[in-house]
């Protein structure tokens, strides 16, 4: 291995220790807004009025994936609606 | 003795603590098992549980427990001499603080990645967790009062370095949004960054005009300005008053548009730093001049040295950052050694430099027994010793020594800033998480949470009164905030050997150096509380609080070890 690899991997290292806690930090905030994007989607099962849960029903095939690890999230073991029955 | 055979000698010692000591406590106390599911494989989620690379891991948990702490503590420590101070950061280091960390990151590992205060609670009590969030809160109190006295004294010490210091905080800003939150890489605008911060600190080293001294606007040391202050007093108060409004808007924005970015810049400073001090050690091969040992007859060493050197030797803050975010990243339970055991021992190596920086600044020993005339002076000029000193290894590499002493204050800067803004922060989690368990909704709120957190410090950092007037005393916390740091120490060594008994292995390892920081934090505060504070009734009551919660744990300890049911952790496998 030349010289000019162990420099590019020494620096690739350098470079994941700093982004460890970064990474984390910005997939958390991209969590969140996808929590709250959610939880509009799916208020009618907490007795919100939503406006657009008609339109939701449309996304229900996209969503059906992060929709488990999300009721999971918030500490359901089973799928909370009827609809979805993803477990 | 010269400086290179003291390091060598104290990295020896560190490395057979590593190899040896930490091997044996790896596979016969702690019994760590390769086959365990990691709480990073049980629970990954690719945010808070990701499995790591141990190196990268320990990398990380280095730079973020390295900070001003481990150099300012022995830098006043020195006082009584270089051996106490060496021998306590070495044998602190192998006996305690690896012990400390090292379980501090198993413990967690093996129950879910839970936070210390959280199994604090499932070990011995509800009463526990409280007594831990109130330790925690008066610990991070005092750690933001100390260095905004600190960073306040080292910008009217060395104005060359203020604007180094200000212009990394657009630099940081730009790189949050224009790389950071676009998913870029970093590193190459955090270096691009950090070479325009040093470009300016060497330029204001020779040009007063971009030096930002308050004293001089104001019109020199003797000047007397509003209500009786004069210019330097003055400054201080100024400087205060800008780092807490910065420090109040910095912990309250998202993460990402500062304070990361900025961390990202000061973990290349970490390394800038050890690099050229070790580089510059061999190539200058200073004597140290500190005396071996020094008789005083104002601070006796016993108990003070081990309170004075807290972080270094061990520090109780670690165990808040092995078991908040390591343990959730450990890929393999193997790994905990290198990561708990190894970030101590790197942690040791900064006290270290620090110890050699300041042993070798003076040219005789007649001149370092000037320097340290008295306890109260090594307080207050021990930082800035360092940074002398440090400035002093740097010339061995053609470092000119006034832009390295501007660059040296820059990097002291740096660490004591992150750890003021990383310090709010976490106090606001702490004043919002009192609020839920005692039912104060106001107190949940975040401005609400971090105004008390940035009032309480502020009010801490003015109260102390001393014959140099506003904010002079504020060097007086220093000792207190060992003492607590210690306390929290003694409180994550109680747990680890409660965890040990009631798996029925050997826990004198963690039990004999609880018994000792706990007894030596009594004793320093009846001495201190008895003697040196006897007046200032903010320090007796403060003081008196911190031995009430140390009081409190010897009890629950007490309670524990004589009711010992034996009952293991539900889940504990």
């Amino acid at each position: 291995m030349g010289l000019k690899d162990q420099l590019s991997r020494a620096l690739a290292f350098y470079d994941e220790v700093l982004r460890l806690p970064h990474r984390a930090e910005i997939k958390r905030e991209l969590r969140d807004e996808n929590d709250i994007f959610y939880l509009l989607s799916f208020s009618e099962m907490l007795g919100l009025p939503n406006p657009v849960s008609y339109y939701t029903l449309e996304l229900y095939p996209e969503m059906i994936e992060d929709f488990h690890d999300w009721h999971l999230r918030m500490g359901m073991e089973k799928s909370p609606l009827d609809g979805i029955r993803c477990c | 003795m010269s400086g290179i055979l003291l390091a060598i000698l104290g990295m020896i010692v560190l490395a057979f603590g590593y190899r040896f000591y930490s091997k044996y406590i790896a596979r016969h106390i702690y019994r760590l098992d390769p086959n365990f599911q990691t709480p990073a494989h049980q629970y990954n989620d690719g945010v808070d549980f990701v499995p790591t690379r141990k190196s990268v891991l320990w990398a990380h948990h280095f730079t973020s427990i390295a900070g001003a702490a481990p150099i300012m503590g022995p830098a006043i420590a020195v006082y009584w001499g270089w051996l106490p101070a060496f021998l306590w950061v070495i044998l602190g280091t192998v006996f305690a603080a690896g012990v400390h960390d090292f379980g501090a990151l198993v413990i967690s590992a093996r129950n879910k990645g839970r936070s210390i205060g959280t199994l604090a609670n499932r070990l011995i009590g509800r009463r526990a967790k409280l007594l831990f969030l109130f330790i925690i809160l008066l610990l991070l109190v005092m750690v933001v009062a100390v260095f905004g006295w600190v960073i306040a004294n080292l910008f009217i010490t060395y104005p060359a370095s203020v604007l180094s210091v200000l212009i990394q905080i657009p630099l940081a800003v730009i790189i949050g949004v224009y790389f950071l939150r676009r998913g870029k890489g970093m590193l190459l605008p955090s270096i691009i960054a950090l070479v325009v911060m040093y470009g300016t600190a060497v330029l204001s080293t020779y040009i007063p005009a971009l030096q930002i001294d308050l004293v001089q606007y104001l019109g020199g040391e003797d000047a007397t300005i509003a209500f009786g202050l004069d210019a330097v007093t003055m400054s201080f108060l100024i400087w205060l008053l800008i780092l807490f409004a910065y420090v109040y808007v910095a912990s309250t924005l998202p993460v990402w548009k500062l304070l990361q970015p900025r961390d990202y810049i000061n973990a290349h400073q970490t390394f800038v730093g050890l690099t050229i001090f070790l580089i510059g050690l061999l190539f200058l091969n200073p004597e140290v001049t500190a005396p071996t040992t020094r008789s005083v007859d104002d601070v006796s060493w016993l108990p003070l040295l081990f309170i004075t050197i807290a972080c270094g030797a061990v520090s109780g803050f670690h165990s808040l950052v092995a078991s908040g975010t390591s343990s959730k990243q450990l890929n393999k339970e193997t790994d905990a050694r290198l990561v708990g055991y190894g970030g101590a021992v790197g942690e040791g190596v900064v006290a270290l430099i620090s110890i050699i920086a300041v042993g070798t600044l003076f040219a005789t020993t007649d001149d370092f027994l000037a320097a340290y005339p008295s306890f109260n002076v090594a307080n207050e000029e021990g930082l800035g010793n360092f940074i002398e000193g440090a400035a002093q290894l740097a010339t061995g590499l053609f470092v000119p020594e006034a832009i390295a002493q501007t660059i040296a204050a820059v990097i002291v800067v740096s660490f004591a800033a992150t750890t003021m803004d990383t310090g709010t922060r976490l106090m606001r989690y702490i004043i919002s998480e009192l609020g839920r368990e005692y039912k104060a909704v106001t107190l949940t709120k975040k401005h609400v949470a971090t105004s008390i957190a940035v009032g309480a410090s502020f009010i801490l950092v003015l109260l102390p009164e001393e014959e140099r007037g506003l904010g002079g005393g504020g060097y007086i916390l220093w000792p207190l905030f060992g003492t607590t740091n210690q306390l929290l120490a003694g409180i994550v060594l109680m747990l680890i050997s409660i965890w040990l008994i009631r798996q029925g292995r050997n826990f004198l390892i963690s039990f004999i150096p609880m018994v000792f920081l706990i007894v030596m934090t009594v004793f320093a505060l009846i001495t201190q509380i008895s003697t040196e504070w006897w007046g200032d009734w903010l320090l007796v009551v403060l003081g008196s609080i911190v031995l009430v919660f140390a009081m409190w744990i010897i009890l629950e300890a007490y309670v524990l070890f004589k009711n010992e049911r034996g009952e293991k952790l539900e889940d504990d496998q």
